[in-house]
């Protein structure tokens, strides 16, 4: 124990390797500084722990040595010496930012010695051979993020660490009674709320009428709920659709009512397409959906005894500035989401999909453009550094919550150069008897998890706005890091409440997300009403108000609703667990309101149906004017040849090789993944899907994949929202099946995200993506099982002396994510050819695929605008049963399905998946004549398959039986060459050279 | 049937796999939080097997398995010693092979001299892969013959192809002395090499095992390897050409088969 003696103080323990030039922090350090044009000669990184507490000399020896230093590697240092020769870089967190580490090292402090104390943890870099400026860019640029780090040139050693003061209980009523229009608009703009005028004007009358003002908390709870991010207002709202020439034949569906001046009105734009679908095909006879749209997740019966929820989430505006803690606290928000559904489930796999700006397109920030790289809007980070840092996120929170991280896809246009997109998913298995929870009157709102502080306030709105250049610096208190471990002990405390006794111990559980409690109290308790006592909330420092606790967003905390007799059973797991527990108030109130305490004095009070029933949903004009179709003009003189296209596309960004992700992800956890995204002979050929093996050892299977068909539904390459709806719901069934999963068993989910949709254009563009969805879902007989929709990704520059305020929307963007059942995992095919021998067939519908929106007419600029893709709805989903016919039936040694790049870059991969130097195989394209359309041009439901010679009548008979429009021909032959031939197109590539184009884009 | 115990704690997350393993190869397996045995440690000589899973224990803050091994020293140690002496079997696994090392479990006494009741300063450490990223890869496998660790046993009679395991880790170059890794070859304590270079570990070891063979720890996961479609390319092989179980599970039946002779004893 600390004697008498030993006054409170801070003590700087510094951890330096013994060798800094055998340390790889320090070399990759020196790696990623080179690659922005910054050389150090020389790095050392060093660990900082600031330690506040009454200790003596001996017991930070101890702690130093026993504890924070390696006695191999790492000797510790209690005094701070600058160097002469390198330059120093400390970067410690701002007050109030998440310190995971921290909170760890503070507790294991506290095992070893007994003794409570404050800690800090920072890095500091010693870096030789750069000038000051320099030395300020790399920490700029590299090693910091002034959003949440303080960077400085010395050692750093403050006497004491910040606190937050207490505060008295204020209560502020917001004078609103009066306001006019003007006043209104500029309150919400001023207070964050993000309301627009009609809400305002809803509120102030409600207050009116109420004859008294809101009181602060009671208007930023109104923000919250009512915020787009939270009520999806947009996508709920009835819709004033025009268009001239319609190729929508809109008679007869759901919602939707024809005025005489011949535009569409839609109402609920939602409920009437993509909820809608889910809802015909349950009447027709689809019976395994047990849960859709009413949970934080979709819920599917996955064998007798389980269900498979799936969730996915963007989190856009937070990773725009600040990649790192946006992307981990997106994935661990969708996390919480899998374990916040019916009574909590077990998450199994996590999926990411991001949207970035080719990184080649801009020039790195602060320098000139040069003619291939533009400058780098203001306000916004470099798409290189947003990839790597949103990677690192997930990875660092997948991995160590022990849930692999398993599929996933990268998509580059430059629109997205200050709108990055983050879609973080998440599976989870759950017993079919859990699915649904629902709170009683007299349950205790109980919090659990971390602690409450500053942080994430106003995440909800922030999501819900259009981002300008001083967005970093206004809301920089929207951004948060996550602590994976918290997390992790959240789910092991719930899933031991779960099922360690008779009855789970709680009656519904919600994650905190964006609003906070405000959301998941308001959520749960919407036609119960709830009391709760915000100074109950165990907070991370004193001085929050009352709002402040209300609608923070700090991470890793849920809400569950349980019953009085199951409080001490709750308490025990938790403190073993080492969960902090809350009981913050109960569910159900004498008028169903809301009534908020704070030291017993009343801060709030609202009804709970003016909460959730009265915002107004506005009817919004769409238009939408079909692009115009180009005639094509000839331009073969300058077309590339077969073999510069080929290895162009194969390094395509968007097609290359993502093993520099993947192998960052533990992608086995758990143990249980089956088809991996990187397999075949030397594990290095893409998979379609992902397979899990959910129940171990029951042979039954899972398949994860999603479809992303931007570029389909892009006006500027006369492509149609509707189209890219069809093609990316064909592309995530293709994907499925392909794997192995039976299509008659495939769940789907929607993430839209959008440019603001107050424009007309924007809008109309939703309404053909989102009656896609439906006629897509319906043709396929997917249903959709959970969604959600980001809006307002767009990026407003200010004016500039020579140019005018402008304004960069990102191109609409759906992705759809599917989930699909496979009954027998023996069964499964993966992409890699597996003989040499066999035939390569390609299976595809009537229509031949187009060079217009391809990958190919991006790069080479042919016919862009001629002959868009259309699906097939007839076609399609027969070609989806055919496949899977062909798989069930054993005779396909390889599949894979032809998408970005077209044909040659599909088979490319299946030779590259195919590759090994002790037994090369190459495939010969033994047809009469082939054009850049046959091998490059894309669309969709087309599938190249690998069988057996005499197999080649049965597969006829298979494809014809379940698809009499169906295109077969054998287009070539696998041989024990090292090469893809096609004397055709006067085409010799042997598979190395193949590979290294592929693998040589995106290996940072 | 022998009893296996598998040890939780924040941050553990492959404790589910490995108690699947310990089931698979005929063990009864408990899973205990870390917290409640060492409020009575004394528990832990009820068991014949004893496995250190893998994950980021305690988030990995400081260091991989840096704070789960402090609790196992202060208060563990004797009667992990006591039952190793007894003939118990451990594996630590990944972050668990982190835990044993810093722990002062491995490399362990010299051949022929008694475990001390004290934990030793480490000899060995778990530093950062050489690329300094997170790695996740199937990879291949040596079992060296030498080695007199029983988990390994027969594990060099699978062919070359399917004698591979897949690693996960961020920090799993094995690094000591000259002396230390001289000694420990001499031992016959490498237990597993990687066929090649990987994350920078010093003689490829993979894993290590004391003097005795029944204390293994390596960076390799054989817990996700108990199925033979867990194969990084198992659509490619020929089912009828490989032996029943994968090597994952071999290891834990060798360790359950040593442990039944010593609970019978």
């Amino acid at each position: 124990m600390p004697t008498a003696t030993a006054a409170r103080r801070v003590h700087r323990i510094e951890i330096r390797r013994q060798n800094p030039a055998d340390d790889p922090r320090a070399r990759l350090l020196l790696h990623d500084a080179q690659a922005l044009g910054i050389c150090p000669s020389t790095a050392r990184v060093s660990r900082i722990y600031l330690i506040e507490g009454a200790f003596d000399d001996q017991e930070i020896q101890r702690i130093a040595r026993e504890l924070l230093a390696d006695p191999i590697l790492e000797s510790p240092a209690f005094e701070a010496h600058d160097p002469t020769d390198a330059r120093v870089i400390e970067v410690h967190p701002l007050p109030g930012v998440m310190d995971p580490a921290a909170q760890s090292v503070r507790e294991a402090i506290a095992d070893l010695t007994g003794h409570r104390c404050e800690v800090v943890t920072a890095w500091r870099y010693e870096l030789g051979g750069l000038t000051r400026d320099e030395a300020d860019r790399l920490a700029r640029r590299l090693l910091a993020n002034p959003v949440i780090h303080a960077i400085h040139e010395r050692a750093y050693s403050p006497t004491e660490l910040p606190k937050g003061r207490e505060r008295r209980v204020e209560v502020r009523r917001v004078p609103i009674r009066d306001l006019d229009d003007e006043q209104l608009a500029r309150l919400s703009r001023e207070a964050h709320l993000f309301l627009s005028l009609d809400e305002m004007r809803a509120i102030r009358d409600h207050y009116r009428a109420r004859d008294e003002d809101p009181r602060e908390i009671e208007l930023e709870t109104l923000a919250q709920t009512w915020s787009e991010h939270c009520v999806h207002k947009t996508l709920k709202s009835t819709v004033r659709y025009t268009c001239p020439d319609d190729d929508i034949a809109w008679p007869g569906r759901p919602g939707v009512r024809i005025e005489p001046d011949g535009s569409i009105v839609i109402e609920n734009l939602l409920r009437s397409t993509v909820a809608a679908a889910t809802a015909r095909l349950i009447d027709d006879g689809i019976d395994w959906t047990l849960s859709v749209f009413v949970d934080n997740a979709g819920v599917i019966a996955f064998d007798e005894h389980h269900a498979v929820c799936v969730k996915v989430e963007t989190h856009n505006h937070p990773s725009a500035i600040e990649p790192y803690g946006g992307a981990a606290t997106g994935i661990g928000g969708c996390i919480r989401d899998i374990i916040g559904t019916g009574l909590a489930a077990r998450p199994i796999a996590s999926t990411d999909v991001f949207c970035v700006a080719f990184p080649d397109a801009f020039a790195p920030p602060e320098s000139e453009p040069t003619d291939s790289a533009e400058a780098l809007p203001p306000g916004c980070l470099h798409p290189r550094r947003i990839l790597t840092n949103v990677v690192a996120g997930v990875r660092d929170y997948g991995n160590r919550m022990g849930i692999p991280t398993l599929s996933g896809a990268v998509d580059f246009d430059d629109r997205y150069i200050a709108n990055p997109l983050v879609f973080c998913g998440c599976v989870g298995i759950m017993p079919r008897d859990r699915i649904r929870g629902q709170a009683r009157p007299g349950d205790h709102i109980i919090a659990l998890g971390g602690r409450t502080g500053r942080d994430g306030i106003h995440g909800a709105t922030f999501s819900s706005a259009e981002l300008t250049d001083t967005h970093a610096d206004e809301f920089s208190h929207a951004v948060q890091i996550g602590n994976p471990i918290e997390e992790k002990r959240l789910l092991d405390a719930i899933l031991r409440a779960r099922d360690e006794h008779e009855e789970p111990l709680f009656t519904a559980i919600t994650d905190c997300g964006a609003g906070g409690f405000s959301s998941a109290v308001g959520e749960m308790g919407e036609h119960l009403g709830a009391e709760v006592h915000l100074d109950r909330a165990p907070l991370k420092y004193a001085g929050l108000t009352s709002t402040e606790i209300w609608i923070s967003e700090a991470q890793e905390r849920m809400i569950l609703a349980v019953p009085e007799r199951h409080l001490d059973a709750l308490h025990a797991i938790c403190r073993e667990e080492r969960v902090e527990m809350a009981d913050l108030g109960h569910f159900g109130t004498p008028d169903a309101e809301l009534i908020l305490y704070d030291h017993d004095t009343e801060v709030g009070r609202m009804r709970m149906d003016f909460l959730h029933g009265a915002i107004p949903m506005p009817t919004r004009d769409a238009t939408w004017a079909p692009s115009p179709v180009t005639v094509p003009s000839d331009t073969s003189e300058h077309a590339p040849d077969a073999r510069t296209a080929l290895l162009n596309l194969l390094a395509h960004p968007a097609v290359c090789s993502k093993h520099w992700i993947i192998r960052q992800y533990d992608h086995e956890v758990q143990g249980n993944t089956v088809v991996k995204p990187l397999m075949g002979a030397g594990a290095i050929g893409p998979t379609d899907a992902s397979v899990i093996e959910p129940v171990p050892s029951s042979g039954r299977g899972l398949a994860i994949a999603c479809g992303l068909q931007t570029r389909a539904g892009d006006p500027s390459r006369a492509g149609d929202p509707y189209q890219m709806a069809l093609c990316a719901i064909d592309e995530c069934v293709r994907n499925l099946v392909c794997s192995g999963a039976d299509p008659r068993r495939i769940a789907i989910l929607d993430n839209f995200c959008w440019p603001s949709c107050n424009d007309p254009a924007h809008m109309g563009a939703l309404v053909r993506a989102c009656v896609g969805c439906y006629d897509g879902a319906l043709a396929y007989r997917t249903p959709f099982i959970s969604g959600k929709d980001s809006l307002n990704n767009q990026f407003t520059l200010p004016a500039t002396d020579d140019q005018p305020a402008r304004t960069i929307a990102i191109p609409y963007t759906l992705l759809i994510t599917g989930v699909g059942i496979i009954e027998d995992l023996t069964r499964c095919v993966t992409s890699d050819l597996k003989k040499a021998g066999s035939l390569v067939c390609l299976i595809e519908p009537p229509a031949p695929p187009t060079l217009a929106q391809s990958l190919y007419a991006d790069l080479f600029a042919r016919d862009p605008h001629a002959h868009p893709q259309r699906a097939d709805l007839t076609a399609g989903p027969h070609l989806a049963h055919a496949m899977a016919r062909l798989i069930r039936s054993g005779m396909v040694r390889s599949c894979h399905d032809v998408s970005d790049g077209g044909l040659l870059c599909a088979l490319s991969e299946m030779l590259i998946g195919a590759w090994s130097t002790r037994e090369p195989l190459g495939v010969d394209l033994d047809i009469p004549d082939a054009d850049a359309a046959w091998a490059f041009g894309e669309g969709p439901s087309r599938y190249l398959v690998e069988i057996d010679a005499h197999h080649l009548d049965d597969l006829r008979a298979t494809v014809a039986e379940a698809c009499e429009s169906a295109r077969i021909s054998v287009i070539g032959r696998t041989g024990p060459s090292d090469r893809l031939t096609c004397p055709a197109l006067n085409l010799d590539v042997p598979v190395p050279t193949l590979i290294e184009a592929w693998r040589g884009t995106l290996d940072w | 049937m022998p009893n296996a115990l598998v040890i939780r704690t924040a941050g553990t997350n492959c404790e589910q796999e490995l108690c699947r393993a310990f089931a698979m190869a005929e063990a009864r397996v408990e899973l205990v939080h870390l917290h409640r045995l060492l409020e009575h440690p004394e528990e832990i000589r009820r068991f014949d097997l004893i496995g250190f899973p893998g994950g980021f224990s305690y988030g990995d803050d400081i260091a991989s398995g840096r704070i789960f091994a402090m609790h196992v020293r202060r208060r563990l140690y004797p009667h992990l010693v006591q039952v190793i002496r007894d003939g118990a079997c451990v594996i630590g696994i990944c972050n668990g092979f982190q835990v044993l090392v810093q722990a002062g479990l491995l490399p362990g006494p010299p051949r022929g001299q008694d475990w001390s009741n004290e934990p030793p300063t480490p000899t060995v450490s778990l530093d950062h892969n050489a690329g300094g990223r997170f790695i996740d890869a199937w990879t291949p496998i040596e079992a060296p013959d030498a080695s007199g660790c029983i988990w390994t046993r027969g594990l060099a009679d699978f062919d070359t192809d399917l004698l591979v395991l897949p690693i996960a880790h961020g920090e799993g170059r094995f690094v000591a002395s000259d002396a230390i890794l001289d000694d420990l070859e001499s031992a016959g304590s490498v237990a597993l090499r990687y066929a090649k270079d990987l994350n920078g570990s010093l003689r490829r070891i993979a894993g290590i095992c004391d003097a005795g063979g029944r204390v293994l720890g390596l960076m390799p996961h054989p817990e996700r390897y108990l199925d033979w479609n867990r194969h990084p390319a198992w659509t490619r092989l020929n089912t009828r050409c490989i032996p029943d179980e994968p090597p994952g599970l071999l290891m834990f039946r060798n360790a359950c088969a040593a442990a039944r002779v010593h609970a019978q004893a």
